[in-house]
């Protein structure tokens, strides 16, 4: 119910067009079943062979048909208008309110989770919304009109459909009540097999390098003889609609067609005419159509049910890190300080993803941060930039708590490079331009200088308008590791993070852009997380994190006398190589 | 790599490829779907017959009946009510029986299509996927698919059964009169033209619909993957705006699409409703002034019980026109599907002249070789010489590269190796050093024949690899990517999935060989936890541990490793190399990495630039060279 409320606010300014579709079919429904009696009594005046009746009847019959029309094609047009607003408002609306969403929020849903629901869920809420305003309104509508019209011309006669609805309703409805399940169980098998598609074309080297084609093969066509059974099951199930309604229609005609040709003989034609006989079973074909078609919008409305919720979801999530109002929006320098922090990424968990931990950097220093995977370094740093909110204790940016900030100022000022970085389709420069829109062509080839970039670029034929694919597929991982720091540079932080952000560099250039940073944005703030212990050797202050904590904490030298993990480290790294 | 194609929409739609899936279909099913033609024939009869019900009972029965009363046409109102009850249960029962067939053929025919599609696709070159854009491939499977499952079930049956009721409506127009069915045929033909203006715009605003959706949903996906990306950029309002743009061109596209679609129906409808009002009228004239009708009977006049019939017949032209007008869309959008379907199953598969087998092999003290079906841990080339002798001889598996002058290059314009000479002793571990670009992948690719080369330039143990059957060549290679692929199914599934038959403790060796046992243990289910969404949930130094796993259950003689540890941090990759020491122990291996630590103890070492190797040797020779390897293990050089 709420998600319906939901989405009904989603029509927005096609409040109109949401309206006037089914009031426009409404227009055509009446003109639909007002046409068959005027027919009828078309046909009675053939009968007594008066041609200026049957001209004068004519007459009102195209009237009603241009009305009709005129009806008919104003509620298409307002009902596509409808559903294409109605789609594209909430895409808009669901995309909106993802950019608003946390770091943790985009967790918890995953991008590949959040991409079905942004696009085929909407597809499928918007098929359901278009059958709703035009199917589920026409059908319930005609099946009122043509009783009404039925009951009008003979009620005893009527009595005869009201017999059968209930009969065709109860069959349609045991027939959805079976295959209602196993539909459902097909779109998962569906799924399940596409997916299997999916897997062998992006992993098609593994299949053939571990020749395993042919088991493939056979797990694909047991999973596609699995839908296709399935499939043809429902199918058929589905297929006894038509016969059922079919069989329905004929004992109506039969019934009618025997008690009304004895009512018209009975009466000489007085209770009941020939062409009333003959209107009065086209009201029964009208009456038992509409409720087959209502019978399977039901069964769309219920597929798309499970998309609507999942749309729900998103949608009634509120974002769990806002800015707050009237938040600071100058961050005074780069010295940030860690008070007795803890964090874990779900409030119920009981493993801490960092504990206590204590850091105090001044303004313009560099850290150096050093430790396995899964021990806690890109989730500290995400906490200074408020990616993450702290679950205990309280980080400091610029001597005041991050939660006072305004987000954009905080982030504009706190840099990132992520460790999982991203190019997106567009020119170098559109993407460096991420940055600073307003950057000019110099600052742009000063910060690639920076990050020892402008070399390889210039080197591209078309250099700074070269195209990136997406994902920045064409650039190698180094190029792309310098283009993201690049970027990074280009927003002039006070604080710059770069998070595993030169492991596809070489040595070399990993030392020149260090020595770039040193000398060209000394108050800078500079954390860099590393596995290479070059390249935080030369840091003010070297944290070592193991299992949440900060194990070890000095510069160079004092952790080297403490003999402890960062020598270790520093001994197979750096000696190894002095061995040879 | 070769360049990749775009998605190509707007190609030339051609009805050949409907032709064949009607041939298909009918191959396959040709029995059923002449029982299916049968019973639509025997159902739109039904129907016709049906449509004609009304005006017999009010000539037969009713007009009589009014003057001659109940009791004289009693009889024969039994009689027509007994008849139509017949009619009508043979038309249901047809209509039944072709729909429960149709369900059968229509699924039937989507799985051997999927099926088709999918074997031919596991046997295409890797260039294919190479050049091929994923996205492309998959909506091949899932909306082309979908499209003919629409045509063969529904569109095909509902065209004959409305083409059928047609001709039997206007074989029956005719005989009661043919200046009214002239009349006719000006409506159809008006109805005719409208469809295919309306149907026509709808079809392609449709086209263009699917165009943008895909547009839309492309950028969507991008921005999804990169949503946190935008975060830290603070890139949400740009991000907004550029959706907008796409968003609205999707609603143009959609509305115009629809507004054509919709409105054909109540347009068609309507026009023949104008067309019943101008048959009634010129009807009633026909019978007032008594004019001599024409038709298939000869001439005679028209009686109102004929107009009355023939003004019923016309109303159900009218539907059936406007019916098959519905089909329209399908059709266009079924057409282009085949087109994309029977491209994949037409596809050329990878070419394999291969002959030489590999077989499990006794090998006696004095090295004589015998093929057996037991395990020995000993392999052999089974080499028949079917140009010479016919004889068949045995030569063990040692694993003994060589390549000799190959020169390759992926398009015919851009050469990516030249002069490449190598000589890999069984048991040594050669490696390759050079910026991206510069062909270590490429080599390592001609080796497995991912790209196969002109013949007698590799050499496997001393065979030519040309000779020796893909399959057989590729199981005695290993190969650990650096992008990792893992499969829907347990952790225990993916390691398996480099030997079939592993048992659970050869899974968990190979595991701790890995080094990855450590990590798994420690997942929610251990070696039953369910990896879905290519291993999303692990990072990607776990992933490639599990591929590692991999390739160590399935113990091939030589293994390729490229870029194999190059996301698993320095001391995880110390205790690895123990690991993978163990691994290589007695097997050739061909190693390509970054980092030059994992390469340092190689036997061989060759540098390779833009294709050429240009230094080759062990560490300490080549340091000692001071040449290019020496400046990178120095650092003075840049790889990328």
């Amino acid at each position: 119910m709420n998600v319906i409320k939901l989405l009904a606010k989603e029509i927005g300014e096609y409040k109109k067009d949401t309206i006037m579709t089914p009031l426009f079919m409404i227009g055509e429904v009446a003109m639909e079943c007002m046409i068959p009696a005027i027919m009828a009594i078309l046909i009675d005046h053939m009968y007594t062979e008066s041609i200026t009746m049957v001209m004068k009847y004519g007459a009102i019959l195209i009237v009603l048909a241009i009305i009709s029309l005129y009806c008919g094609a104003s509620s298409a047009r307002a009902g596509a208008r409808a559903g294409a607003g109605f789609a594209k408002n909430l895409r808009k609306d669901l995309f909106y309110h993802v950019q608003e969403f946390s770091f943790k929020d985009i967790d918890d849903f995953s991008s590949s989770s959040l991409v079905t629901r942004l696009t085929s869920d909407v597809s499928s809420v918007q098929n359901a919304f278009m059958m709703i305003i035009r199917m589920a309104v026409r059908a319930p509508l005609m099946v009122i009109f043509s009783v009404i019209m039925a009951v009008r011309i003979n009620s005893e006669m009527a009595l005869i459909f009201f017999a059968i609805i209930p009969v065709l309703g109860l069959g349609l409805f045991t027939i959805f009540r079976v295959a209602h399940p196993i539909f459902r169980r097909i779109f998962k098998k569906y799924d399940a097999l596409n997916n299997s598609v999916q897997e062998n074309v992006s992993g098609i080297r593994v299949v053939k390098s571990f020749v395993r084609e042919n088991y493939e093969i056979e797990k694909f066509n047991k999973a596609s003889e699995d839908v296709r059974s399935n499939f043809v099951k429902a199918e058929r199930i589905v297929a006894l609609n038509n016969p059922l309604m079919m069989a329905c229609m004929y004992t109506a005609m039969l019934l009618v067609s025997y008690i009304g040709a004895r009512m018209i003989v009975e009466s000489g034609a007085t209770s009941l005419t020939t062409g009333e006989l003959s209107s009065l079973t086209s009201y029964g074909i009208q009456i038992l159509s509409s409720l087959m078609m209502l019978s399977m919008v039901f069964m769309m409305i219920t597929f798309s049910a499970e998309a609507a919720n999942r749309i729900g979801e998103v949608i009634l999530r509120e974002s769990s890190l806002t800015s707050p109002e009237n938040g600071l929006t100058e961050v005074k320098d780069g010295s940030i300080k860690f008070d007795n922090v803890t964090f874990k990424y779900n409030a119920k968990s009981k493993r801490r993803a960092l504990a206590e931990i204590n850091l105090d950097i001044k303004s313009g220093q560099t850290i150096g941060i050093i430790g396995g995977t899964g021990t806690g370094k890109t989730t500290l740093i995400q906490l200074i930039p408020r990616l993450y909110d702290v679950t205990e204790g309280t980080l400091y940016v610029g001597g005041e708590d991050v939660r006072k900030y305004d987000l954009d100022a905080l982030r504009n000022e706190v840099a990132v490079v992520l460790q999982k970085n991203v190019l997106f389709a567009g020119t170098i420069k559109d993407n460096l331009r991420w940055g600073n829109k307003e950057a000019s062509d110099e600052e742009i080839e000063r910060v690639c200088k920076l990050a020892q970039a402008d070399e390889f670029i210039q080197q591209f034929p078309d250099k700074y308008d070269t195209m990136i694919s997406q994902g920045g597929t064409n650039v190698s991982g180094g190029q792309k590791q310098r283009l993201c720091i690049a970027r990074a540079l280009l927003k002039k932080p006070k604080v710059l993070i770069l998070d595993d952000s030169t492991s596809a560099v070489d040595t070399k250039t990993d030392a020149l852009i260090r020595k770039a940073f040193k000398q060209e944005i000394p108050d800078t703030t500079k954390i860099i997380i590393a596995q290479r212990v070059a390249s935080v050797e030369d840091a003010d202050q070297i944290i070592v994190m193991d299992g949440g904590k900060i194990v070890e904490h000095g510069n160079h030298e004092e952790l080297m006398k403490l003999n402890g993990i960062y020598a270790e480290i520093y001994n197979t790294q750096v000696k190894g190589k002095e061995e040879d | 790599m070769p360049p990749r194609r775009g998605f190509v929409t707007d190609k030339k739609i051609d009805p050949k490829s409907l032709l064949r899936l009607l041939k298909y279909v009918f191959k396959k099913y040709k029995f059923q779907l002449v029982i299916v033609a049968i019973c639509i024939m025997i159902s739109s009869v039904a129907s016709v017959i049906a449509a004609t019900f009304m005006q017999r009972l009010i000539d037969e029965v009713i007009l009589p009946g009014i003057d001659s009363g109940m009791s004289a046409v009693g009889n024969d109102l039994m009689k027509i009510i007994k008849t139509m009850a017949s009619i009508y249960l043979m038309g249901l029962l047809a209509n039944t029986l072709y729909n429960q067939i149709m369900a059968f053929v229509g699924q039937g025919t989507i799985k051997s299509l999927r099926d088709d599609m999918f074997d031919n696709m596991e046997t295409l070159p890797i260039r294919y996927f190479d050049t091929h854009a994923h996205g492309e491939i998959m909506s091949t499977y899932t909306n082309d698919v979908d499209t003919l499952r629409m045509l063969v079930g529904q569109s095909i049956p509902s065209l004959f059964q409305s083409v059928l009721s047609l001709s039997v409506v206007v074989i029956t127009m005719l005989n009661y009169s043919i200046w009214l069915t002239i009349v006719v045929f000006i409506v159809i033909f008006t109805m005719t033209k409208i469809t295919g203006k309306f149907g026509g715009r709808s079809a392609r605003f449709m086209v263009d619909q699917q165009s943008s959706l895909a547009k839309e949903e492309g950028f969507v996906e991008e921005m999804m993957e990169g949503m946190k990306v935008v975060k830290v950029f603070t890139h949400e309002e740009e991000a907004k705006k550029d959706f907008d743009i796409l968003n609205e061109k999707l609603y143009n596209d959609t509305r115009q699409a629809n507004e054509n679609a919709n409105a054909l129906m109540p347009i068609l409808a309507n026009i023949g409703n104008i067309a019943y009002v101008v048959l009634a009228i010129i009807g009633g004239l026909l019978v007032v002034t008594k004019t001599p009708n024409l038709s298939l009977r000869g001439i005679n006049t028209v009686s109102i019980g004929v107009i009355v019939s023939f003004l019923s017949l016309s109303r159900s032209l009218s539907m059936t026109v406007s019916q098959m007008s519905q089909q329209v869309s399908t059709v266009a959008m079924a057409l282009a599907g085949s087109d994309r379907v029977f491209a994949l199953i037409d596809e050329k598969s990878e070419e394999d002249e291969g002959y030489v087998t590999l077989v499990r092999a006794n090998i006696d003290d004095e090295g004589n070789i015998t093929e057996t079906d037991e395990y020995t841990g000993k392999w052999a080339w089974k080499h028949y010489h079917a140009q010479s002798d016919h004889s068949t001889t045995y030569v063990e598996l040692k694993g003994d590269i060589q390549m000799v002058d190959v020169d390759f290059a992926y398009n015919p314009d851009k050469q990516v190796l030249y002069d490449i000479s190598l000589y890999a002793h069984p048991g040594q571990k050669i490696a390759f050093v050079g910026a991206t670009g510069a062909g270590k992948t490429t080599i390592t690719n001609l080796i497995n024949r991912f790209y196969d080369i002109p013949d007698g330039k590799i050499r496997y143990d001393g065979i030519n690899i040309n000779k020796i059957k893909k399959p057989d060549l590729r199981r005695s290679l290993g190969m650990v990517l650096q992008d990792v692929n893992l499969f829907t199914g347990t952790v225990m599934d993916n390691i398996r999935y480099g030997k079939l038959d592993a048992t659970d403790e050869e899974c968990i060796e190979a595991a701790k060989l890995a080094n990855a046992d450590d990590f798994i243990t420690r997942l929610p289910d251990g070696y039953n936890t369910m990896l879905t969404n290519n291993g999303a949930q692990l990072s990607q130094g776990q992933r490639q541990l599990l591929s590692i796993a991999r390739a160590a259950v399935a113990n091939p003689p030589v293994m390729i490793l490229d870029e194999a540890t190059s996301s698993i941090d320095t001391r995880t990759e110390a205790l690895v190399q123990k690991g993978m020491d163990n691994l290589m122990k007695g097997r050739t291996v061909f190693v390509i990495a970054h980092r030059l630590s994992t390469v340092r103890n190689s036997d061989a070492i060759m540098v390779l630039d833009h294709g050429h190797i240009i230094e080759r040797g062990t560490h300490d020779q080549l340091l000692d060279m001071k040449g290019t390897y020496y400046q990178l293990y120095t650092g003075a050089f840049e790889l990328e």
